[in-house]
């Protein structure tokens, strides 16, 4: 009986939510791609459209102009969209696989200081392989930078998540506040860095606190690379077990996810993500709470579906937002953290507003 | 005929406090067992046990005659499936998402009959669709209670009937969906499903269950037949208070000797 009505409420309700999701890898994979064109076109040197494709090799004859539109997109526009694109693709996965372990939609790696617990390990590192000490480290410093930072991130999440969860349940006040007192903390060892660094030093620790794509070169998109496949390829793994867990740990548990193995792998993923991430961009917030939460909107909340197109649309915001730093400030350039901020906080109170009406913190 | 759950001189503790002491118990196929007992008594921490979600300080739990500590959760939500108290979902998982959850790895299209036939079961077909967050709190429990049932299905399909485990599952529901859900459940038993629930409702456990096994300070206090274990001196000595217990088709039924009806105000 009940099962036409069922039926008619279905198709109903179908067409306007989750039939997104059937077409959003599809989509989003062309809306990167032409955000990355654009952000090909655009920027100190510009490069029409006309000329891309001679410039990119793929036609015309050589020309002066073509060598040297060559020289700009390979050897600095092309690493650094590269770079932006998987650096906003890992800090949005990062956040949406945060906000699952933690069943919290403000999870961020940015917002709780496992961003700045990764910066404050990169820095240490850049002061420690300039010492005296750490001389006979120094060459390998764009090896240990992403290494460190993946360290100093993995103790922060290790940390936030002892403290805030008790018996299986995790305390959203708790967990906030806690974040709110480790990013502190962090931030003062960044700060007394800061004071015994010299000039140089100072330059590469402020940009941290910033962050920025500016850095980025064919080999630190190659450090990018690695991580970004791995993370999608664990992704599909966790992604069951991420749903589940809203259910809470035990009733995970019940429906046959092995949480404590879920937990340790969530905790290295987000990590290893944020971390090398941080290590050649710097500390970029609020792309891992406006990803993940405007896709829930559209998609719904399944990590399946979610954590690819986390990967995806962070990626498109981030090219986006790095287009954005390097023009409108022309011949400078402003800090992407600042413009990803300014868009991400709003967002971040929006989503605190409506989850006062639901539940008390 | 045997016993699908065993579990043997039970007992646990948290820090110096002793929860539960020296608790056996047998459930064979087929078997309804409602568990009663005052606030504090131990119950929920029995189930947790009997899940397999909490390890015993002493004694032992068989399902299916292993060591319930050396399934793997996986293995382990194909044998026995558990509806928990309080699940607060903060994300906007749908009805059908959620219980769509119980099947495990089986997408949408193997499990949908599965799904259908539960959401169908609780009531809820209508609400597929619907984000359960915005569901009331007994609409959420019964689209839990679905996803549970699927569980419980997809499992037994595989290795034959199993075990079910209610904590409380009547507390948010009207009168009418608390009948529901015993129905469901003795459905279920009727398959050769041992099901064990906690109930509150004392007349509602022994609608429910022919066995009853009452917890009090952490330990048993009976386990029998109904018409045996419900009696006013048990009532008295367990719950501490005074009730009349009448029978009604042989069925006990129980009022409370305190519980005056209200008076329109003189």
């Amino acid at each position: 009986m009940s099962v036409a009505i069922g039926i008619e409420a279905r198709s109903a309700r179908r067409s306007a939510g989750r039939r997104a999701a059937s077409f959003a890898i599809p989509l989003l994979l062309v809306v990167l791609v032409v955000t990355a064109i654009g952000a090909l076109t655009v920027g100190a040197a510009g490069i029409p459209l006309s000329r891309l494709p001679a410039a990119l090799g793929l036609a015309g004859e050589s020309t002066a102009m073509t060598s040297r539109d060559q020289l700009v997109l390979w050897s600095i526009r092309i690493p650094r969209i590269a770079a932006a694109a998987m650096i906003g693709g890992l800090l949005a996965a990062a956040g949406a696989i945060m906000q699952g372990l933690f069943r919290n939609p403000l999870a961020d790696p940015a917002l709780v200081g496992v961003s700045s617990g990764g910066a404050l390990a990169a820095a240490s590192a850049i002061v420690f392989t300039d010492s005296r000490f750490g001389e006979a480290l120094r060459f390998l410093q764009t090896e240990l930078l992403p290494l460190a930072a993946f360290a100093g991130s993995l103790a922060t999440t290790a940390i936030l998540y002892g403290i805030s969860s008790r018996a299986g349940r995790t305390s959203i006040a708790i967990f906030l506040l806690a974040g709110v007192a480790i990013t502190a903390i962090a931030n003062a060892g960044i700060g007394l860095l800061v004071f015994i660094a010299d000039d140089r030093q100072l330059r590469d620790i402020t940009f941290w606190m910033l962050g920025s794509m500016s850095g980025a070169t064919w080999t630190k998109a190659a450090v990018l690379a690695p991580v970004l496949i791995a993370g999608l390829a664990a992704c599909a793994f966790i992604a069951r077990g991420l749903d589940l867990l809203v259910l809470g740990e035990a009733d995970a548990f019940h429906g046959g996810v092995d949480v404590e193995r879920l937990k340790r792998i969530s905790i290295v993923m987000v990590s290893a993500m944020t971390g090398v991430a941080v290590s050649i961009s710097g500390v970029i917030g609020f792309v891992g709470i406006v990803v993940p939460h405007l896709l829930r909107l559209v998609i719904g909340p399944a990590h399946r579906l979610l954590l690819p197109a986390s990967v995806l649309l962070g990626a498109i915001l981030m090219v986006g937002a790095d287009t954005l730093a390097r023009t409108i400030v022309a011949p400078a350039e402003m800090p992407i953290g600042i413009l990803t901020a300014a868009v991400g906080a709003p967002v971040f109170l929006f989503i605190l507003l409506r989850q006062r009406g639901l539940a008390a913190l | 005929m045997t016993a699908v759950l065993e579990a043997r001189h039970l007992g646990k503790r948290a820090g110096r406090a002793t929860l539960l002491d020296g608790v056996g118990l047998s459930v064979a196929a087929g078997e309804m067992v409602a568990i009663i007992g005052p606030n504090g008594a131990g119950k929920s921490t029995l189930l947790r046990l009997l899940s397999g979600d909490l390890r015993p300080n002493t004694g032992e739990v068989r399902l299916k005659q292993r060591d319930i500590g050396s399934f793997t959760p996986r293995e382990l939500a194909a044998r026995r499936a558990m509806l928990s108290q309080h699940i607060n979902v903060t994300f906007p998982f749908t009805v059908e998402e959620i219980v769509l959850m119980g099947a495990g790895e089986r997408s949408l299209r193997e499990a949908g009959p599965l799904v259908d036939a539960a959401l169908d079961e609780v009531g809820l077909s209508r609400f597929r669709e619907r984000q359960l967050p915005t569901l009331s709190g007994g609409e959420q429990q019964r689209a839990h209670f679905a996803r549970v049932l699927v569980q419980l299905a997809c499992g037994e399909a595989e290795h034959g009937p199993g075990l079910l485990l209610l904590d409380e599952p009547t507390s948010s529901l009207d009168l009418r969906h608390q009948i529901d859900l015993v129905e469901a459940a003795r459905r279920r038993a009727g398959n050769g499903t041992a099901v064990i629930a906690i109930l509150h409702d004392l007349n509602l456990a022994i609608r429910f269950a022919d066995r009853l096994v009452v917890l009090a300070g952490g330990r048993l206090a009976a386990d029998g037949p109904r018409a045996e274990v419900v009696t006013r001196e048990r009532i008295r000595d367990v719950f501490e208070i005074d009730a009349v217990v009448h029978q009604a088709d042989g069925v006990p039924y129980v009022l409370p000797q305190s519980m005056r009806a209200a008076m329109p105000p003189r």
